[in-house]
């Protein structure tokens, strides 16, 4: 069996032909650039994916139709070496802010034009406390609708 | 969904994710476990019980011993999804960073 810790957390590295300086700003500033379309939670189509350029920025996505969606907010902001994310979408993509997995960014300089990306989102167990708390709001959501059901019923 | 949530859920029990990252470390036995923990061997059988239950951990016999270890299958759902999901973002990243000039 491969590493089972590792199971909580995922790692990547690759390789950016381009100045850390750049790779940086493109990660973070041009995000709506390179984010895969229809990975997002909003109603209407992904217009944008904005991570503000300082710590406790807001990390969101804003839709075709003018409405935003909160994603999480920056924990580091050390550019071009370093950016500190927190990923708070629970396991159903809903917006969780007691929710915090972090998702970190490295970039160091190979060359001029050559940066090294090292990438990891870490602190996956913790969608389990968030995944209670949805199981919660599920049973809550089926009280209410019994109690109207009885309700109904009696009068 | 069902048994993504499940399996998550499962670990949201504080001495239950303690007795999952105990065997995240390396397999055990019941007795090893309670030996570790301040629980005892009755609660930890039932702890692995909602673990094997969601899916996260699985058992294997020695003799009359049952020997626990995690399944990466289970908890593997949430992770496998983003893991690809990351691999699609990174190599987006990268050809947008390749192709933008520094203006």
């Amino acid at each position: 069996m491969s590493n089972p810790r590792a199971e909580m957390v995922i790692r990547k590295q690759l390789i950016v032909e381009a100045p850390a300086e750049r790779a940086y700003r493109v990660f973070s500033g041009s995000m709506g650039l390179w984010w895969p379309r229809e990975h997002h939670i909003g109603g209407s189509p992904l217009k944008d994916c904005i991570v503000e350029p300082r710590v406790n920025g807001r990390w969101y996505e804003v839709c075709e139709d003018g409405s935003q969606c909160d994603w999480g907010k920056v924990l580091t902001w050390d550019p071009p070496r370093r950016l500190v994310l927190a990923w708070q979408l629970n396991p159903e993509f809903k917006y969780d802010p007691s929710l915090v997995t972090e998702v970190e960014v490295s970039f160091t300089a190979l060359g001029p034009r050559r940066t090294q990306v090292d990438f990891e989102h870490r602190n996956l167990e913790r969608f389990g406390a968030a995944a209670e708390r949805l199981r919660k709001d599920m049973d809550q959501g089926w009280g209410q609708i019994l109690e109207s059901f009885a309700r109904a019923a009696v009068g | 969904m069902g048994n993504r949530i499940e399996g998550f859920a499962a670990l949201a029990d504080p001495t239950r994710r303690q007795v999952f990252e105990r065997l995240a470390r390396r397999p055990l036995s019941v007795g090893a476990i309670a030996a570790e923990l301040p629980v005892s061997r009755p609660a930890v059988s039932q702890h692995l019980r909602v673990l094997t239950h969601a899916g996260l951990v699985v058992h294997d016999r020695h003799g009359t011993r049952r020997v626990y270890r995690i399944d990466p299958r289970g908890i593997a759902a949430m992770r496998k999804y983003l893991d690809k999901f990351w691999d699609r973002a990174l190599a987006a990243f990268k050809a947008a960073a390749e192709k933008e000039t520094d203006s």
